[in-house]
């Protein structure tokens, strides 16, 4: 027999063993890829991946960091998984979480009360509200009038963004900032509690809660039933008598509260005030967190837990190995480009043709 | 045509393909020669497109030869079964609605000049439409044509190609009786000029009719290969089912009851806006069954939705159990005792990444006792799935295998049970046994008609005249949107009537013509 050459074909059924393999088989290729261009950079691959493990997982402190960069990932990627179970693509978790925030602020400005618990509902409260709204908008337009909601979302991250931007260079700037665009620090009763010693915060507690709550809502729920079929088939839900305008707008509402919720617990947990650009990409990030953990809610809090020691890992390599930025971003481009390529190899199977002696034919 | 070339046209030996450990072709043999029609014979999954896509290159045979002229031939991609003079007419169109007839002709064709030589082609064309009867205008859009001369496209798109070989899959699903006589002529001519034609069906007396030989296959083997002269449908029944079957259909006679459903006047667009149905009214009877005949895309889809709720009507009443409807969703209508078998039943029906237990509760999951407060009561789903399964024959590794591995017939079961389950007021069942086995087909028509004995009323749409008229209380024949006529005794209205109906002429006109002569 000889080989001829390869053919690929569909596969009917992928077996169990290959939805583990494939990612962590793309993870290992990524990490080769990227070792050669380290070794283009004059680094040796092995020292930076070692120090990207160790930053970022090899003791108690960078444990803390990656749990840290975590929660805002989780979060928005718990918003964002919900609005993808319906087939809906709510791309605009950024905006959802400058928003939030900006509510946060707000909040803090005007309605300041010195009670913490008193601050944490109102500013849990607003934040939600305001994420949600603002993800509404793009809910009922698709619902109603079939505006594509990819876009929508999209745009108003900009200009959510840029409100964020208008209020921290202007009307709430901080005369004592020397110039920085950002409020004045959060008083006391404003801030989350954080666990002793580290960074971490109050966001991890909900983050945890709400990817609970998520798993039970799909599993037992009606409402979850509902969302699974409506995602699933949308003829075969409204064939059910199922509200598809109501749920897109409740789950659009939803998936922008919780993203609401982490730009909340990102400025009042974490930083302390409100300032420019304070979220690191984390919406945008957030849909690759989803797609990772396919749309499972305790996949999420893995996945972005792993997401997050890739970007403190890539913080060491900025500071210890004096590596720009864009190298960061290449390794970890390149790790979500073969483990999402990956899966090719779950729906198609290659198959290696081979030349066999022709048999005679009987007549 | 001069075919050069020694051996059979073509000769498949040995031919094996499995999926994930199901074996969907084993060591299948099959031959056509020149100037042969063989038809092959199964029910759903005995294998027959799986042979044919073999055939056509889209699936690679696990073992096997396949020779064309006695060269042998291995064909990695479909074109490489396309340069061997293979053509398959695809059952559903695989042409591009927005493109004209002769645009379409050419596409996908690669030794052509960037500026088409579109006089040329159309010449061509119309040699091949002259010759073969497959008459369809080419500069018309294919979105413009009705089914039936899509089908002929297709089939000219193949000869185009210089197909020697047709396969055509199920062509006469979507034809009216006068359709597929036209069909069959072209068939025979096609046959004459030395083309090999497979011919796929399921139905027994089109097969008898139309083919030289005929190849049976059940549950992916090769039970025979017959000369059709030398064969009866019991026969060929009992081969393509392995158990001798019962074609008699037992049917009491009707007892109507009061009205369940009436429609008065009802106006439907379609999916683009345009009226689909137009002032159309009927009354459904406790205890009959309405059977609805009529080409595909003549309203019927269109106004099965508007019975159900799925799609509002522009204009009319609907009344349930003398009571004029006021909200139009479908909810309202299945607490009316609505039920609805749709045509579509992974797209409309059922989900199929979902299993049988989320499936089974798709119309009663917002109920007591299934719904318990916010939740639902997986332990009562599960008792209630397998009562249906138990029940419908489904048969089913476990109640939480996705609906997606569920054979047509199985699913079709799944889908009685469901919408059977609680007692139905009305039931709609558009093609309920299309694509389903001899033994899924008779199982589905016994439960329509106990369903009847029941007292439900009943709209059946169908393409199979046999089975409307076997099946059907009352018969109506729908064109364009309006009834050209409802007949009370089906089993005496003439095949030729019917065509001409279905075709767009009144009832009324008819018997007229009939009178005068």
């Amino acid at each position: 027999m000889t080989i001829k050459g390869l053919t690929v074909q569909k596969r009917k059924d992928a077996p169990a063993w290959l939805e583990v393999f494939i990612p962590v088989a793309g993870f290992i290729l990524a990490l080769l890829t990227g070792a050669i261009f380290l070794a283009f950079l004059g680094v040796s691959p092995f020292e930076a991946y070692r120090e990207m493990l160790i930053s970022s997982l090899g003791d108690s402190y960078g444990i803390s960091e990656t749990i840290v960069k975590a929660i805002p990932l989780a979060m928005a990627g718990l918003g964002v998984m919900l609005s993808f179970k319906m087939l809906i693509w709510n791309i605009g978790a950024e905006g959802q979480i400058f928003i939030g925030s900006l509510a946060t602020a707000a909040v803090v400005r005007y309605f300041y009360v010195d009670n913490s618990m008193i601050m944490f509902v109102l500013m849990f409260l607003a934040a939600a509200m305001a994420g949600g709204a603002w993800a509404s908008v793009a809910g009922y337009l698709r619902a109603r009038w079939r505006v594509n909601e990819i876009i929508t979302t999209l745009m108003m991250n900009y200009v959510a963004i840029h409100l964020v931007d208008y209020f921290v260079y202007g009307p709430w700037r901080d005369p004592g900032s020397l110039g920085f665009p950002m409020t004045a620090p959060f008083p006391d009763a404003a801030r989350l509690f954080q666990f002793s010693g580290t960074r971490v915060h109050l966001g991890i507690v909900i983050a945890v809660i709400l990817s609970l709550l998520f798993y039970w809502i799909f599993k037992y729920t009606r409402w979850g039933y509902e969302i699974r079929v409506i995602g699933e088939n949308p003829k075969a839900a409204d064939f059910a008598g199922m509200n598809y305008l109501k749920n897109v707008v409740l789950v659009m509402f939803l998936s922008g509260a919780i993203a609401g919720i982490a730009g909340m617990t990102e400025i009042a947990g974490l930083q302390g005030r409100l300032q420019h650009g304070f979220s690191a990409g984390y919406g945008y990030t957030a849909i690759i967190v989803a797609w990772l953990a396919r749309l499972h809610p305790i996949a999420v809090l893995l996945v972005s837990f792993l997401m997050g020691a890739l970007l403190v890992g890539g913080d060491a390599l900025q500071i210890v190995m004096r590596l720009p930025l864009s190298t960061t971003l290449v390794i970890q481009g390149l790790i979500l480009f073969f483990v999402l390529g990956g899966e090719f190899f779950r729906r198609y199977t290659i198959k290696i043709i081979t030349e066999k002696e022709p048999e005679k034919w009987r007549s | 045509m001069a075919f050069r070339g020694s051996g059979p046209l073509v000769r498949m030996d040995g031919i094996t393909k499995t999926f994930s450990g199901h074996p969907a072709n084993s060591s299948i043999h099959f031959e056509v020669n020149n100037g042969e029609v063989h038809s092959l014979l199964g029910e759903n999954g005995a294998g027959k497109t799986t042979l044919m896509n073999i055939l056509c290159g889209i699936y690679l045979p696990d073992a096997g030869n396949i020779w064309i002229k006695g060269e042998r031939k291995e064909f990695r991609s479909p074109r490489d079964s396309i340069l061997s003079g293979i053509g398959m007419v695809h059952q559903h169109s695989m042409l591009v609605p927005s493109m004209t007839v002769w645009e379409n002709m050419v596409l996908g064709l690669d030794n052509l000049s960037q500026f088409l030589p579109k006089k040329q082609i159309i010449g061509e064309m119309a040699s091949l439409s002259s010759r073969y009867g497959l008459q369809v205008e080419p500069e018309a859009k294919i979105w413009q044509l009705s089914i039936g001369e899509q089908q002929r496209v297709s089939i000219l798109k193949v000869l185009f190609r210089k197909a020697e070989l047709l396969i055509l899959d199920e062509p006469t699903a979507v034809l009216t009786p006068q359709e597929s006589e036209n069909l069959f002529k072209t068939v025979f001519q096609m046959k004459n000029e030395g083309h090999g034609i497979v011919f796929i069906s399921h139905k027994l007396n089109e097969v008898l009719a139309l083919s030289d030989r005929i190849t049976i296959l059940r549950k992916g083997h090769k039970v025979g290969t017959v000369n059709t002269g030398e064969t009866t449908r019991e026969a060929l029944a009992e081969m393509m089912v392995g158990k001798r079957v019962s074609f008699t259909i037992l049917k009491g006679p009707a007892n109507p009851g009061e009205i369940a459903m009436e429609l008065k006047d009802i106006f439907v667009n379609n999916d683009r806006g345009l009226p689909a149905v137009k002032g159309l009214s009927l009354q459904l009877r406790r205890g009959e069954i309405l059977g609805i005949a009529g080409i595909a895309g003549n309203g019927q889809h269109e106004l099965c939705e508007t019975m159900v709720g799925l799609r509002k009507s522009e204009k009319g009443n609907i009344l349930i159990n003398g009571k004029t409807l006021k909200r139009f969703n479908p909810k309202n209508f299945i607490a009316h005792g609505v039920r609805y078998i749709p045509a579509d039943r992974k797209g409309t029906g059922l989900v199929p990444n979902m299993n049988i237990q989320e499936n089974a509760i798709l119309k009663n999951y917002w109920q007591e006792p299934v719904s318990r407060g916010i939740t639902i009561n997986w332990r009562i789903v599960l008792d209630f799935a397998l009562s249906i399964v138990r029940k419908f024959n489904v048969d089913t590794p476990s109640l939480n295998t996705p609906v997606r591995n569920l054979s047509g017939g199985n699913l079709q079961k799944l889908m009685l049970g469901r919408e059977l389950s609680g007692k139905p007021t009305v039931l709609i069942a558009v093609h309920p046994t299309w694509g389903l086995d001899v033994a899924a087909t008779k199982f589905v028509r016994d439960t329509i008609l106990q369903e009847r004995e029941k007292g439900a009323a009943i709209l059946l749409v169908s393409e199979d005249l046999d089975e409307l008229i076997a099946l059907s209380d009352r018969l109506a024949v729908i064109h364009k949107g309006l009834f050209m006529g409802i007949t009370d005794e089906p089993e005496r209205i003439s095949r030729e009537n019917l065509g001409l109906m279905m075709a767009g002429i009144a009832l009324e006109e008819i018997q007229g013509n009939e009178v005068r002569q």
